[in-house]
Order: structure tokens, then C-alpha cells, then sequence
């Protein structure tokens, strides 16, 4: 139980800077905002590789290895596509320049 | 090796809230990106180390499968289909959190304490709502399902039964965790849940969703993180659930709609541009301009704010765009670009699109930064976009538009619209402004109308 007392205290800790921190993001950057959380969220993969890592196989570890993936797939395709729409946003001087 | 294990994943904690934190400016948000990725990194790295599980090959494959696919994804995806991709990137998440927490519960021995068995519960079913909720809005938003609302006979009924039914199989699980059936019926009644959530949301409230969603992606996290008590799965799951939820919130304020009506109203068409075809107005004619009159206009002014919708996104005339807005440029006009808060099919989409057209984003504004500038402008050109420009949510009190924030376009001494047909926006109400006498209608697809408008100006 004590451990879950724990778990409660940082969520909810977490959440409140969560708060703090998303508010001050502009309306700008929503959307790498949204695929970069979602990256973030990818983080599901510690636990899958801990779900994986059984010594002896079974039902158990193949799952693992599904959510690895799965997990996987959000970790690398959500930053990528964020930093390749960040890299989009420029300021004027410099895209006048190239244009 | 559990101190080097518990700081590196503190780290990995403190690394994805300064990424968010830097995400606050467009100055700093790709290097806000990258401290977030090393965060990741480093929360791998040591779990594969710590857990001594850096050589079985089925991790490396599960790895490198999820990778490159994510990979693939990441580098062709377009931008206008951002909101999809991120609808299923939400579900992955999902499923991910599902699959740990049954994993952890087939390892169980019957030693496991309560709480344990509690989280589990969470987990299996806040993951597979995710899930399929997410299947449904991708589905929706790639055009695989209709966009419309589908409300089931007993729609609201049938969504609390299963919310009942889920409390109940998972106090059941927590009493019984020796019994298999528990765990597979949550599944199930989650499953179905996540669909009968989002069937009757319609179309045009998707970015509502995504956010939501997203937030949900968050939590699922969060809760595999209660089940392993690992802390950095919870502090970056409540980050994600904190960021959907405001994201959720903005959506809401800026249709001037509570969620509860989002998610249970079923309001919408099946409508994708936001431009049905309605008999709005028919009494009434307007005079038909073409992309020659709209550039004649262009010569005598000195300042234009371009109201963008999905419209324009739909035609593809982004780039196009930025062409003509160049050209006004060198003749020394001012030339703002009024970025609607649900401009777009996800929050912020419209920004990206037009970053992706080369437009700078200081020449970006929001709403309540450019309303203001439009009493002193000379020309508002609203390309693809209705509902957000259209004074009736001001005045109509029986409007369904009554109180949303809107563009003051018709403030501005000249209204220019660019639109495919007379039609009412998605939310059916008719646009007053359409008629009036500083209007200028150019019916047409955007690109056309735009890529006439840019080859007029270049002649003279």
C-alpha cells in the first residue's frame, strides 16, 4: 500500500507541473506539442521491456515484445515527425532570404 | 545498481519537463524536442542495462520493428494528415499500456497485494479505450468511416451498462485475481466502450478528441507506471495527461462548447471541409467577383490580414499562397496571416500547414492578438472558412454559433471571400456578411481562385 501512496503523491505532483508548463505553450506549437507528448507517452517502453525480459518464454514475454513495438512506434515516429515540423517553423527574415 | 537506475530514470523525469518547458517558444522548441528524446534515450538504455536484458533477440527485433515502422511513418507522412497519424500514435500508446499490465498480471503468483491488483484493473481498461476509441477517430478523420455522428438506439443507456459492467468485472479481478475470465471481460467491455465513446462525435469536433485522447495515451502510461511502481512511466504519463487535457479545454473554449456537449451532443454533419452545400440565403444574391477584380482590388491597399480555414488546406493552395503573399509584400503591403484556434483538424494544425509553405511564423497571429487589427485594414481574405469569421455568433441569440469567439473580419473596410460555393459552414447558420456591400465573394476552389490572383498580380 505504502508504494501506491507514493505512486499517487508523484502523479499528482507531476500533474500540476504539467499544468504549469502547458499553459505557457503557444497556440503556435499545438500540434508538435501533441505528437511530441505523444512521443513522451511512448515511455510505456520501459515497462514493456520489462514485461519482455521473463527467463522462461511464455504468453507473457511474446506480449512484451508486442508492446515494445508498439511503444517503439511512438517513441521514434513521434519525435521524428516533431522535429521535422519544428524544423519547418522559421522566422521571417531568414525565410525571405531563401525565398 | 537500483541508486544508478532510480537517478537515471529521475533524470530521464527532470529531461522530458524541461523539453516541455522549451516547447513554450518556437525559438527554443526543437531543442525542447531533442532534450525530451534524451530523456527516452536514457530511460531505455538503463533499463536494458539495470534489468541485464540487453541481449535477448526478441527485444532487439520488438525494437527495431517498432522503430523502423515509426520511422517510415514519421519521415512520409503528410501534414494534412498530421491529425491521423497522431489519433493512431494515441492508440498505440494505448495498446502498449494494455499489453504490459496483462503481461504483468499472467506473472502474478498470488502474492500480489491489493493495489497491485487495482492498477491492473486501470490499466487494462483506460489502455484499451485508448485503444479503440483512437481506431474509431483514425478511421474517421482518414475518411475509412463517415464523418457523421452515429448515435446507437440507447446510445447514452448502453454507455453507462458498460461502465457498470466495467467497475463491477474489475472489482471481481480485485477479489479474485486467480480467476482468467476478469481480466479478458475488461478487456472486452473497454474495447467496446472506446468505440460507443467516440461514434457519435461527429467530424468537425475530431480535435476535441485527439486531445482527448492523447490526454488518455497519457494516463495509460501513467497507470502501467502505478502497476510497476516505476516512477518516470508515471511523472511522463501525467505530463502527456496534463498537456490533453488542456489542449482538450482550449478546443472546448474556442467552439464556445462545454465537453460534456462535445462528447455526448453528437452535433455535426458529414461534412470534411467545413462547407456543406445549404440553401442558405437564397432569397438574397450576392455579386459574383473573379481573381482579376480581387487582384484590381489589391493594387489600391495597403494592409491585408488573410483569415486561412481547412478549405484551403483541402485544396492544397497553402504554397500557392505564400506565392501571392510575396508579391504583396513587394509592393510594400502588410500582409498578417489570423490563425483561428480550430483553424485546422487538430490544435495548431494550421500553423503547421502554413510552416510547411515556407510562411514565417511571426506573420502567424492569434485570435485575440490580431482582432483588434482588423478596424484599421484594408482588406480581410478569408480562403476556405466560415464559422470562424461569421458575425452572427455576436448577435443571433438562437444561433448554434451564439458565443463562440470569432475573427472581427468584418471590421476590416474590405471582406474578401475565397469559398467553393455559398454553403453554411458546419454549423449550418447562414453568414450575414456574405451580403453585405464591402463584401467580395470569389466562389471557386482556393488554389484556382488564389493561382488566379497571383498571375493577375504579376501582369501589372
Amino acid at each position: 500500500m505504502e508504494s501506491l501512496i507514493v505512486s499517487i503523491y508523484v502523479f499528482t505532483l507531476a500533474v500540476f507541473i504539467g499544468f504549469e508548463l502547458i499553459t505557457k505553450v503557444p497556440p503556435l506549437l499545438h500540434t508538435p506539442l501533441m505528437s511530441g507528448s505523444n512521443a513522451i507517452s511512448g515511455i510505456t517502453v520501459v515497462g514493456a521491456l520489462l514485461a519482455a525480459n521473463a527467463s522462461n518464454w511464455g504468453l507473457s514475454t511474446v506480449l512484451g515484445i508486442f508492446a515494445i513495438a508498439f511503444a517503439m512506434i511512438n517513441v521514434i515516429g513521434g519525435f521524428m515527425v516533431t522535429d521535422r515540423m519544428l524544423g519547418m517553423f522559421k522566422k521571417a527574415k531568414k525565410a525571405e532570404k531563401g525565398a | 545498481m537500483i541508486y544508478l537506475e532510480q537517478f537515471s530514470y529521475l533524470l530521464a523525469s527532470v529531461l522530458f519537463i524541461l523539453g516541455l518547458k522549451l516547447l513554450g517558444s518556437a525559438k527554443t522548441a526543437r531543442k525542447g524536442n531533442q532534450f525530451a528524446m534524451f530523456g527516452m534515450a536514457l530511460a531505455i538504455v538503463i533499463t536494458l542495462i539495470v534489468s541485464g536484458i540487453a541481449g535477448p533477440t526478441q527485444i532487439i527485433i520488438g525494437m527495431v520493428v517498432g522503430g523502423l515502422i515509426g520511422g517510415i511513418v514519421a519521415k512520409r507522412i503528410e501534414m494534412t494528415s498530421m491529425p491521423q497519424m497522431v489519433a493512431l500514435f494515441n492508440g498505440f500508446g494505448g495498446i502498449a499500456s494494455t499489453l504490459v499490465a496483462y503481461s504483468e498480471y499472467m506473472r502474478f503468483d498470488g502474492a500480489e497485494t491489493m493495489d497491485i491488483n487495482v492498477t491492473v484493473v486501470l490499466s487494462l481498461f483506460i489502455g484499451t479505450v485508448t485503444l479503440t476509441g483512437s481506431l474509431i477517430a483514425f478511421a474517421k478523420l482518414q475518411g475509412i468511416m463517415r464523418g457523421a455522428p452515429m448515435v446507437l438506439p440507447m446510445h447514452q443507456i448502453l454507455n453507462f451498462i458498460l461502465m457498470i459492467a466495467a467497475v463491477v468485472f474489475g472489482v471481481l479481478n480485485v477479489m479474485e485475481p486467480a480467476i482468467p475470465l476478469w481480466p479478458i471481460l475488461i478487456i472486452v467491455v473497454a474495447a467496446i466502450f472506446g468505440v460507443t465513446f467516440v461514434i457519435p462525435i461527429g467530424g468537425a469536433d475530431m480535435p476535441v478528441v485527439i486531445a482527448l485522447l492523447n490526454s488518455y495515451s497519457g494516463l495509460a502510461a501513467s497507470a502501467t507506471g502505478f502497476v510497476l511502481s516505476n516512477n518516470v512511466l508515471i511523472i511522463a504519463g501525467a505530463l502527456v495527461g496534463a498537456s490533453g487535457l488542456i489542449l482538450t479545454q482550449l478546443m472546448c473554449d474556442a467552439m464556445n462548447r462545454s465537453l460534456f456537449n462535445v462528447l455526448f451532443g453528437a452535433v455535426g454533419t458529414d461534412d470534411s471541409t467545413g462547407e456543406s452545400a445549404g440553401p442558405a440565403g437564397e432569397q438574397k444574391t450576392v455579386t459574383r467577383y473573379t481573381s482579376e477584380d480581387a487582384a484590381m482590388i489589391m493594387d489600391t491597399v495597403q494592409s491585408v490580414i488573410i483569415v486561412p480555414g481547412y478549405g484551403l488546406a483541402v485544396a492544397q493552395a497553402q504554397h500557392v499562397l505564400h506565392e501571392m503573399t510575396q508579391l504583396l509584400i513587394a509592393r510594400g503591403i502588410d500582409v498578417k496571416y489570423a490563425i483561428h484556434p480550430v483553424a485546422g483538424r487538430m490544435p495548431g494544425h494550421m500553423n503547421v500547414l502554413l510552416a510547411e509553405a515556407n510562411v514565417p511564423y511571426d506573420a502567424l497571429y492569434e485570435m485575440d492578438d490580431i482582432n483588434d487589427d482588423f478596424q484599421n485594414t484594408d482588406v480581410a481574405l478569408i480562403i476556405g472558412a466560415n464559422d470562424v469569421v461569421n458575425p452572427a455568433a455576436r448577435t443571433k441569440k438562437d444561433s448554434p454559433l451564439y458565443g463562440m469567439p470569432i475573427l472581427n473580419v468584418d471590421y476590416a473596410r474590405t471582406v474578401m471571400f475565397v469559398k467553393r460555393s455559398m454553403g453554411a459552414g458546419f454549423a449550418g447558420e447562414a453568414n450575414p456578411l456574405f451580403f453585405d456591400d464591402k463584401t467580395m465573394m470569389v466562389f471557386g476552389d482556393a488554389k484556382a481562385v488564389i493561382t488566379g490572383l497571383v498571375r493577375a498580380l504579376k501582369k501589372d
